[in-house]
């Protein structure tokens, strides 16, 4: 039987319309707003002013903060300015602004299409390079990639899991990098196994993508220590924890990291990521974002540059369809619904999702039922109707007795939830308001 | 024996024994209280608002007999009248409070900042301001989903379903405050009632710049500065690109209203403006 | 293009609601209703049709006029208490009856809580008890099986199984009792019973069907069945002459139609899994107290009210957390 998680999960439509379409690399346009935080953490601070001249891949704004990151300039060009601009928060927030002018890269950064697989650099170099290229999660959580790869003291990292699940449903992002960059990815596996000091790997796929499962055995053939982990389709196991469970069967206690079980999850996409800055210098300044949606003409998966507004992308696949109701920054079951198509791709966006207004529209409110599916569904064990009606009554004692931080809005509650109650919402709330709590208690 | 003598005795020394222990733990485990605490609590209107800043009038009454002092306490629901009867009750001065009453500082009605996007989902403002600015584009304007109209316990606001925005009833408000407090954008604000509940004030409190807000509203303070120009008494500050004047320094001139080019300064109850002589003498009247 | 869409996520949502639960709970049920209809005529029918038009009739009185809140009637859910009440009762009783039946099962038994989801009590059961306490005598005439079937008034009544064994001393005299069915008639449904609750065939083919559509969990019947079995089981071992054998518990009576449809009601049940088997063991194990030791010789109904009351209890049985136990292997 296939490796999967064990604690309840749902098994959502696939809907991988844009599998198999070659990555498709899209010139960057005019302008390009590129957000200051695009992290989890602080955000950055930007480096450039007004007027400056930059070129692809100078560092454009420094992450200070211990949990921040760099960030390069995706073109060259001139700094128009730095001004709020929407991104995929909803909100407007510091951007730099570039207006491009042609395609003049930094000195010193490989873009040959040779694999380069000798790994020169010792483990503390690694570490730096990484964060000097500005790496994140690229899974969607945009965790800085460097901070993870520092093992604190203490504990020891026994395994690193790679996370190619991809198991939001529409998303083919990370499916068509295996497809095509699968050896360049077995040597940034190989990067951060040195920079961990593990000598164990494994890559968790899911079985619904058996084309990529063989195709990275077969780069894997040659290396020992490394493992490709097939996996039973259930959503959510790209979640950091649940993948752990399915890997290696281990349960990262509440409110714990995962280095406490010996695990270092990253994901595939930031494998590649890790191997191109490593081998080839190269900063993160574009990524792969799938474009997809039932109406949408053309699915695709692009390469594109961070800052390129979501608008361009979706002109690529075709344009924005007739009927079109709501635009996710991410898949259907966690992705961020944006207020417009000007928000740029970030380090985060991995997909963007158009649905139609009947697709998008939620399905009608009944009392709760007391059914208890929400509580089966639920991966962390958690009670979702008892979350949902604390948030609703504004309760935050019994949200925190309940566990409500433990949550990972994985969303399977509301989901199957059949009076369609907006148990989500109302638990991010409650997480929200709880955090609050905890942190004015703390100081 | 007779049962029923049996039954008698039983029951009798039944009762007796835990008359005993109640006596015992009587003794033992008297809680010794100031009588004033329950005088003071007689007194409280027994809204359990919160408004005092405390968990309810029972804890208020407490904290005011605990600490023999008035200062920094005060019952909005009761006002003035029920400070003075409590600093009776306690010996002591009582301040006199200008009495209060809540605002809206926002006045992006649908037609003021039209819908940009729908919002779907969990009827909470606290929520949905973490989900994106709100369907009116702007960051800190109202999202309309009632979250003071649900905490309000004295049936003081409603929300207004042309505008999209919370309508406060005057009669009705005590000022606890607990509206100011649910509001995750600190729109509405405890005011001076002012006299003949005249009130003058900004109502908007967006901190972008003026450019962009005026885009997103069409009654948005867009931080020009002519209102602090026009204001003779000092009250009207600019700060983060928005206007705010202050209630206490504010003599309800209204020389600032008409200065301001985007109509963000909103005037309550004042008689209709004449012409512009009689205005002037209005003001001295007041 | 109209106007975008902000909502948070999870953006897409399974097919199914609340109506399409209530349904399958009601496509579930219809086995039962034909064989009620065949074995005790128009007279089931009869039941049935009132039951369920007084049930919605009751249900929109209340949400329109004292509620005054949406039409809930769409969500079918008073149509599975109606035929649920039907299930209930013997099939010749009086219309008046059951009219009033209906009434305590929607106006008290659940809208007075606040409507569908609020009710702490199973609302037909509600119903059910109500009946049988305030009118004993017609609640408790049961038609005789096939020969009344074609009577609508008048009918010919019959004990049911269950009445022949409280009656009887030991098991020997109830078993040669000429009115005592053999263990295939009651299997297929010919004894004397309420109108939905004879045919055990047809209530395990319509449970089988809310298991195989994920409509209810395995936890509810099986621990139900499990617990009226290894009770009844006990005491048939240590005394065979005096209490009957487990398998005749589970035939008779309204133990299948308990264990499949009223204990499973979602609202009036718990939430955890180790709550549901705690549930169902206990009212099955409470149902066989009843039958042996109780006054009334069917016990399923005040089982499950019983333990319905229990459910805020149960529900603190949290379910099992992940990361709780560290199990590294």
């Amino acid at each position: 039987m296939l490796k999967t998680f064990k604690l309840g999960g749902v098994h959502p439509p696939e809907n991988k319309l844009s599998a198999h379409k070659a990555i498709e690399a899209i010139e960057a346009p005019e302008k390009i707003f590129v957000p200051l935080g695009q992290n989890l953490g602080a955000p950055s601070v930007a480096t450039v002013k007004r007027g400056d001249k930059v070129k692809t891949g100078q560092l454009i704004a420094k992450g200070e903060a211990f949990i921040s990151a760099m960030i390069h300039s995706p073109v060259s060009g001139t700094v128009d300015k730095i001004d709020t601009h929407i991104d995929a928060s909803g909100y407007r927030r510091d951007t730099i602004i570039i207006t491009r002018e042609g395609d003049e890269w930094e000195e010193g950064i490989d873009l040959s299409a040779d694999l380069r697989k000798e790994i020169t650099l010792s483990p503390q170099e690694i570490v730096e390079k990484v964060k000097a290229s500005g790496i994140v999660g690229l899974g969607g959580a945009t965790f800085p990639t460097h901070v993870k790869l520092m093992v604190p003291d203490g504990k020891k990292a026994e395994y690193l899991i790679i996370n190619a699940v991809e198991c939001e449903p529409y998303l083919t992002a990370d499916h068509q990098l295996m497809l095509e960059k699968a050896d360049e990815i077995v040597v940034g596996v190989q990067i951060l196994m040195k920079a961990i000091g593990v000598d164990k790997a494994i890559i968790g796929i899911e079985n619904n993508k058996p084309d990529a499962i063989e195709h990275m055995n077969k780069s894997v053939a040659n290396f020992a220590g490394i493992t490709v982990q097939a996996l039973k389709v259930m959503y959510p196991q790209g979640a950091e924890k649940q993948l752990i469970k399915a890997c290696v069967n281990r349960e990262v206690p509440s409110g714990k990291l995962p280095i406490e079980v010996g695990c270092v999850v990253q994901n595939v996409g930031t494998a590649f990521a890790v191997y191109e800055a490593v081998q080839k210098n190269k900063p993160l300044i574009e990524r792969v974002v799938t474009v997809t949606g039932k109406n949408v003409s053309i699915p695709s998966n692009f390469m594109a540059r961070i800052g390129t507004p979501v608008s361009l992308l979706i002109e690529k696949a075709g344009g924005i369809p007739e009927d079109n109701g709501k635009i996710i920054n991410g898949g259907p079951m966690m992705g961020k619904a944006i207020n417009s198509t000007d928000v740029p791709v970030t380090k985060g966006t991995s997909g963007i999702l158009l649905m139609s207004e009947k697709e998008a529209k939620r399905v009608r409110e009944y009392n709760c039922v007391r059914c208890a599916r929400c509580t089966t569904v639920c991966p962390m064990g958690l009670e979702p109707f008892l979350l949902g009606l604390a948030g609703e009554s504004l309760d935050w004692e019994i949200a925190e007795k309940e566990q409500v931080m433990d949550c990972i809005e994985c969303g399977s509650c509301q989901y199957t939830c059949p009076s369609g109650r907006p148990l989500l919402d109302n638990i991010r709330l409650g997480k929200f308001k709880v955090g609050q709590i905890m942190r004015s208690r703390k100081n | 024996m007779d049962p029923i003598i049996i039954a008698i005795i039983v029951l009798g020394v039944t009762a007796l024994i835990f008359a005993a222990i109640i006596f015992g733990v009587e003794k033992q485990f008297k809680v010794i209280e100031d009588p004033r605490i329950d005088e003071v609590s007689e007194a409280l209107p027994g809204a359990n608002c919160g408004g005092c800043g405390f968990a309810g009038c029972r804890a208020y009454a407490e904290a005011i007999v605990k600490n023999e002092s008035l200062e920094g306490m005060f019952c909005p629901v009761g006002g003035n009248d029920l400070n003075a009867d409590i600093a009776a009750i306690m010996g002591l001065e009582a301040e006199e409070k200008a009495p209060q009453v809540a605002v809206v500082r926002c006045n992006g009605s649908l037609k003021n900042s039209p819908q940009k996007f729908n919002y779907e989902g969990a009827q909470s403002c606290a929520f949905a301001s973490n989900l994106s600015a709100g369907p009116g584009g702007c960051p800190n304007g109202c999202l309309g989903l009632g979250d003071c109209v649900e905490s309000c316990d004295f049936d003081a606001m409603y929300m207004d379903k042309e505008t999209g925005l919370p309508v406060i009833i005057e009669e009705n408000c005590v000022a606890c405050g607990a509206c100011v407090k649910s509001c995750p954008r600190s729109i509405i604000e405890l005011r001076n009632q002012g006299k003949k509940s005249r009130r003058i004030y900004v109502s908007c409190v967006n901190t972008e710049k003026g450019a962009v807000a005026k885009k997103n509203c069409e009654v948005a303070c867009i931080g020009c500065g002519k209102c602090v120009k026009a204001c003779t008494f000092d009250a009207i500050v600019l700060e983060n690109k928005v206007a705010y004047i202050d209630f206490e320094k504010c003599r309800l001139c209204r020389k600032c209203q008409p200065e301001c080019p985007t109509g963000a300064i909103t005037e309550l109850n004042f008689p209709p403006r004449k012409v512009k002589a009689e205005v002037t003498e209005e003001n001295k009247e007041v | 293009m109209s106007l975008l869409t902000v909502s948070g996520s999870p953006h897409v949502h399974e097919k199914g609601n609340v109506s399409k639960i209530m349904l399958f709970v009601i496509i579930a049920m219809l086995p039962a209703f034909i064989a009620s209809a065949w074995m005790f005529g128009i007279g089931a029918v009869k039941v049935f049709a009132v039951s369920i038009i007084a049930c919605i009739l009751f249900e929109w009185l209340v949400q329109k006029f004292l509620i005054k809140g949406p039409n809930t009637v769409s969500d079918y859910s008073a149509i599975v208490t109606g035929m649920l009440l039907a299930f209930n009762v013997p099939s010749n009783l009086p219309v008046w009856i059951l009219i009033i039946g209906a009434f305590v099962s929607i106006v008290i038994g659940k809208m007075s809580f606040g409507g569908l989801g609020k009710n702490p009590f199973n609302p037909a059961l509600v119903g059910r008890v109500f009946m049988l306490i305030s009118f004993p005598v017609p609640m408790t005439s049961w038609p005789k099986p096939l020969e009344s079937a074609s009577q609508l008034t008048d009918v010919i009544t019959g004990p049911t199984p269950l009445g022949i064994l409280k009656e009887s001393s030991n098991v020997a005299e109830a078993m040669s009792n000429p009115a005592m069915p053999d263990y295939l008639q009651m299997f297929w449904g010919n004894m004397g019973g309420s109108a939905g609750e004879i045919s055990a065939i047809a209530l395990l083919a319509g449970g089988l069907f809310l298991l195989l559509t994920r409509v209810i969990s395995w936890h509810i019947p099986v621990s139900f069945l499990l617990g009226a079995t290894m009770f009844a089981g006990a005491l048939w071992l240590a005394d065979p002459t005096i209490y009957i054998d487990p398998l005749f518990h589970l035939i008779a009576g309204g133990m299948m139609l308990a264990a499949f449809f009223m204990a499973t009601d979602m609202v009036s049940s718990p939430m955890t899994p180790w709550g549901m088997l705690i549930f169902g063991f206990m009212g099955g194990v409470l149902t066989i107290i009843i039958r042996v030791f109780g006054a009334y010789p069917e016990g399923a109904s005040f089982a499950i009210l019983i333990m319905n009351a229990f459910v805020p209890l149960l529900n603190k049985i949290k379910p099992k957390r992940f990361g709780e136990e560290v199990k590294n292997g």
